[in-house]
């Protein structure tokens, strides 16, 4: 055996992609792997610049200038097609002239292996090309399950979003929970007393002490109206500033304005959010429903709210005790339905 | 445990017996859900009441159960990629046993938190190994028989498996090969398809 075979056979188990080259740059020998890039022509007696573009070092287009550039990488591509990028380093050969490169396919390695239907053997026993393609496969197979479970949890938070009956500012109930529990008690032929109640001045602290101090100032007053009520009755918040208090079994009138009032006095005090003094109040209008009427939950919903418009006109702060005769007094300065006290504030 | 294990129990039965059967496993085992979540970690328990309502439901023993679905996991078509994972592992059969001790590893780096039992690999002569599974979950070497069965097949070889019973947690197959080229097997292509 010659020198050149025992060498080329050692390199052709260590090193499946390398090439050994003559002076002139010829192909003298073509590994295994190499070899399979271009199973249909026989790489031996090709001059390797005619095989591959060298992109990096740039300029280098005789054997001489690459034996020069010895010992650094070079960044190769295939000539024809399939025009895979290739890794190479150079360096000498044990016989005089003779060179060897070393190929790599480095991160075009996922599709070389679908192109040229690599196995297993057609890589070193040491080379951890087979390890990451394993790592390849198995992270993409459990990113596809993270992401299969991202999107059914999306999809159930959307859905638990939809049926919640929580303000998640406050913890009070929501529109929706009060919409609810208004039905439940029409349904049951309930005696309940409804309060509309619309802060005074909240506006202002959004405005000149910012969001913080609002939500600060509208967890207060969630906390507030939960303590001036009874465990049986409603609090949700259903607008920005806008609440409703349902308050089953109510009764009487003085009751209702018992409660009424001491939500008033109590959210009338100044509220203290690092250091700055918010000064809200309520106003308040209130309805009652009585089981034997054919009233429908909106048309007391709009008694309350014809009861607090009353309140808001009369100077704030102020609770309403709905009254047909309230509908009555016409008060065009004031749109009803624009709801939009503070701003004329 | 993880949810990767309870689902593959899951995907076994919806694939080989319909997803009805699987719905009275669920309902039997009182689950109180239809789906595990790969990605999800579950109680410990549930998965040995799991594996009984399996066995109940199929009326067919557990370990014969529990073989099956190891047989499912290297050669149901819909599991594919798991196949491909254990294939990465060795250029023949008897590499890809003696690489075995390393497949608790090799699922770590897949998934960091999937624990699977330990296993060892023993060699008494050409031909003639041993494997002692290390398992929480009684019956993990019928898993492990029916993988084997299933890869040797997928490898060409021809391989006699024997459960030698079980003790203290540790269950022990002994494989003798026949032999090593007895048919085609399948094909491997490190780049065959992208999952």
């Amino acid at each position: 055996m010659t020198g050149d075979e025992r060498l080329t056979r050692t390199l052709d188990v260590l090193c499946p992609m390398h090439i050994l080259l003559s002076d002139t740059g010829e192909v003298i020998h073509a590994g295994p792997t190499v070899q399979k890039l271009r199973p249909d022509t026989p790489l031996e007696g090709k001059k390797f610049l005619d095989i591959f573009d060298l992109k990096r070092p740039r300029a280098i287009t005789t054997m001489d200038h690459l034996r020069e550039s010895a010992g650094t990488k070079l960044h190769l591509q295939l000539r024809d097609e399939p025009q895979t990028e290739i890794k190479g380093v150079l360096m000498p050969a044990p016989a005089e002239g003779q060179s060897i490169v070393n190929l790599s396919f480095g991160i075009s390695v996922v599709d070389a292996v679908t192109d040229y239907a690599l196995t297993s053997a057609d890589f070193a026993a040491t080379d951890l090309t087979v390890e990451m393609l394993y790592l390849v496969e198995a992270k993409s197979a459990a990113m596809d399950a993270s992401r299969k479970l991202n999107l059914r949890l999306k999809g159930a938070m959307i859905a638990a979003e939809e049926q919640a009956f929580t303000d998640t500012l406050t913890g009070l109930k929501n529109r929706r929970a009060m919409d609810h529990v208004l039905a439940r008690h029409v349904e049951w032929g309930t005696r309940f007393g409804l309060m509309q109640v619309d802060l005074d001045w909240f506006k202002a602290v959004n405005d000149t002490l910012g969001h913080a101090a609002g939500d600060y100032v509208l967890q207060t007053v969630a906390r507030i109206m939960v303590e001036e009520t009874r465990e049986s009755d409603t609090v949700a918040r259903v607008g920005g500033d806008e609440f409703v208090i349902i308050l089953p079994y109510a009764h009487g009138t003085e009751a209702l304005e018992g409660i009424g009032q001491r939500i008033i006095d109590q959210l009338s005090r100044p509220i203290t959010y690092q250091g700055e003094v918010c000064k809200i109040s309520a106003s308040i209008g209130m309805a009652f429903h009585e089981p034997q009427s054919p009233q429908t939950v909106a048309e007391i919903m709009d008694n309350a709210d014809v009861a607090l418009y009353a309140s808001k006109a009369n100077g704030r702060a102020t609770q309403t005790l709905y009254d047909p005769a309230l509908r009555n007094r016409a008060m065009p300065a004031l749109d009803r339905d624009s709801n939009d006290f503070e701003r004329q504030s | 445990m993880h949810g990767l294990i309870n689902r593959a129990i899951q995907r076994f039965v919806v694939d080989s017996y319909g997803a009805d059967t699987w719905v009275e496993v669920a309902r039997i085992a009182n689950l109180g859900f239809v789906e595990f979540e790969s990605m999800l970690t579950y109680d410990d328990d549930l998965t040995p009441t799991v594996l009984d309502s399996v066995s109940f439901v199929l009326d067919r023993g557990r370990d014969e159960v529990m073989e099956d679905i190891g047989t499912y996991l290297v050669s149901h078509p819909n599991v594919e990629a798991l196949r491909r994972l254990l294939r990465f592992s060795g250029v023949d059969f008897v590499e890809f046993l003696h690489s075995l001790d390393d497949l608790p590893d090799r699922a770590r780096l897949a998934v960091s938190d999937l624990k699977l039992p330990r296993i060892e690999l023993q060699d008494h002569a050409p031909g003639q190994f041993s494997l002692i599974c290390q398992s929480e979950i009684e019956g993990y070497g019928h898993v492990m028989m029916g993988v084997l069965r299933a890869m040797a097949d997928d490898y060409g070889v021809l391989a006699v498996l024997e459960h030698e019973g079980s003790g203290e947690g540790i269950e022990t197959i002994s494989i003798s090969l026949i032999e090593t080229e007895f048919a085609e097997g399948r094909s491997f292509e490190l780049g065959a398809r992208t999952l």
